[in-house]
């Protein structure tokens, strides 16, 4: 199987999140970027586990510029093949979906993957972008991938239903947690990466959607403790104060 | 004109589809669209959120999600009716069609919006809960996707009328096959439209003792959910689990059991509009971030809460 595993590049989960430049820039100080988790724990896990039973090939595909290079060298150290990065900062869904499509509409991949979302952003979207773009099939929020026979068997997550989908390569796929469980590269996989092919290519797709400025949500005014020998308070506080129950 | 998808389940208004019919109806002029089968009148409810008019297309291969079907027939639909605004609900089936629907419209997507547009800017919650984002509007054809629980549906109990349609598509636009549907979560609200959530962490023990959350859970009309950990070690399935890398949710109550809240968790839940946490830690960082507290046992804390609210809901 041909693989193709778009990852983009996201703040750790651990970051404290603040602005700079009048709240219209995230401050980047100090800030460990990794590779977005759905990306990595279950779209390229499950591709990699994929290849390592039925054969063939995993690449592994970014829209970034050269401070990329940290989270492709990762995801090459874990099990992917090769590499591209398309050299431009990523703005948007649209403009990353648009480049990504770019390159991989002749290049006959079985399967696209991404994550269900980064979780910087958290659009959700680019998977499907990629779908409409190359016109193919396409099954959101994968919690289990298994290639069965010639066909390949889904399992997708709905609002309290879980619904197991049939379909053909090629197809585009988003992952969420259930895929495949994280792994940790190790010392052959981070020699052998430092020699495996990363192409730079260029794209000059637009982005469209323009974030005027961020705010941080307002902080708590102070938690009310309630005296656990007095449960009940809590409850009529819930019911006669803060009116939710 | 705007164009908004009604979604169903078993033939019934999901709630996610009152609150996008109440946004777009708030926006300007709507027509609704519905896919499959519907119970007699319930598409009719939707004319309560100021609806002119509900297409439904009452074909029953429709009742799941297709996402190159749905496509196609909203963008049909969108051009027939001269509608350059679309908006859905930011949930499964938005996130499956919505951006297959901004690329075939050459729109632009704004998804997981938190409320109307003000000054022609849309807000949606980034970096996973931490922040908001305030898009800019420049105009053109819009897809929108609403968050659930963003936005109040109250209707004024007027009817809309309902047209149903065939629409034009061919099998080749279903392009996978259903093998299965299988129902999650024993028939509770799901977890992102659910308004209040009862939460439980590692301080609970072990999965046997869930028990005393689903109690208060449904003495609620809660839905349950968990902390990372438990999901991962397995004491929950993993569709309950909230936080930076699970599910974001902002139900008007959480309740938190036996959590510390690490920033990953808050991340999760910190747009709840009540927040409650039951520790028997009074360091836990959860408390910087709730509402009201009790700094005590779970086991003996929660029976006694669900009696207490047993009392006040009878």
């Amino acid at each position: 199987m041909k693989l193709l595993v778009c990852i983009s590049k996201a703040p750790d989960t651990t970051t404290k999140i603040a602005f700079t430049e009048n709240n219209t820039k995230f401050n980047e100080t100090g800030v460990q970027f990794i590779i977005n988790p759905y990306d990595e724990w279950y779209a390229l896990v499950r591709a990699l586990e994929l290849k390592e039973s039925l054969g063939g090939t995993v690449t592994v595909i970014n829209v970034g510029k050269s401070d990329s290079e940290q989270i492709i060298r990762k995801a090459l150290a874990l099990g992917a093949d090769d590499a591209i990065r398309i050299d431009a900062e990523p703005k948007d869904a649209m403009q990353v979906a648009s480049a990504i499509s770019n390159y991989a509409k002749d290049k006959n991949f079985d399967i696209i993957l991404t994550g269900k979302e980064t979780i910087d952003y958290n659009g959700g979207i680019v998977g499907g972008m990629i779908a409409e773009l190359l016109d193919l099939p396409y099954v959101a929020l994968a919690s289990k991938l298994d290639v069965d026979g010639s066909n390949l068997k889904i399992e997708r997550e709905l609002e309290g239903v879980k619904e197991t989908v049939s379909l053909a390569t090629p197809c585009v796929i988003s992952a969420q947690k259930g895929m495949a469980e994280a792994r940790i590269p190790n010392m052959r996989g981070i020699l052998a990466s430092k020699s495996k092919p990363v192409t730079v290519i260029e794209d000059n797709t637009q982005p469209k959607v323009i974030v005027k400025n961020f705010a941080l949500p307002p902080a708590k005014t102070g938690c009310k403790m309630i005296d656990p020998e007095n449960v009940e308070q809590l409850a009529d506080l819930l019911h006669n104060e803060a009116k939710v129950i | 004109m705007i164009l908004v998808l009604s979604e169903l389940y078993n033939g019934k208004l999901k709630k996610v589809a009152h609150e996008t019919a109440a946004y777009a109806g708030k926006m300007g002029e709507t027509v609704a669209i519905a896919f499959g089968n519907a119970n007699a009148g319930e598409l009719e409810k939707l004319g309560g959120y100021g609806i002119t008019k509900v297409i439904h297309i009452a074909d029953p291969k429709l009742n799941n999600l297709f996402s190159k079907a749905y496509t196609k027939i909203i963008t049909q639909t969108a051009d027939k009716i001269g509608a350059d605004t679309i908006v859905l609900s930011h949930d499964s089936t938005g996130k499956a069609i919505a951006p297959r629907i901004a690329v075939k419209m050459g729109a632009t997507l704004f998804p997981g919006v938190n409320g109307l547009p003000e000054n022609n800017i849309l807000r949606k919650a980034v970096f996973s809960g931490k922040a908001f984002a305030d898009l800019e509007m420049t105009g053109g054809k819009t897809v929108i996707t609403l968050t659930p629980n963003s936005y109040k549906a109250i209707s004024d109990g007027k009817t809309a009328g309902v047209e149903v349609q065939n629409a034009d598509i061919q099998d080749s636009d279903f392009d996978y096959t259903i093998v299965s549907v299988e129902e999650e979560g024993g028939g509770h609200v799901p977890l992102p439209e659910a308004e209040i959530v009862v939460s439980g962490g590692r301080g609970l023990k072990g999965p046997e003792n869930w028990g005393m959350i689903e109690d208060l859970a449904n003495v609620l009309g809660a839905a349950t959910a968990c902390s990372r950990p438990v999901a991962d070690i397995g004491w929950r399935p993993h569709h309950e689990h909230v936080g930076q890398t699970g599910i974001t949710i902002k139900p008007t109550l959480y309740v938190a059991i036996g959590i510390s809240g690490a920033i990953q968790h808050l991340a999760g839940v910190n747009q709840s509009k009540v927040i409650v946490v039951i520790n028997k830690d009074p360091e836990a960082p959860f408390f910087k971030a709730a509402d009201y507290g009790i700094v005590g046992d779970a086991f003996d804390v929660v029976p006694k809460l669900t009696e207490a609210i047993k009392k006040i809901k009878a």
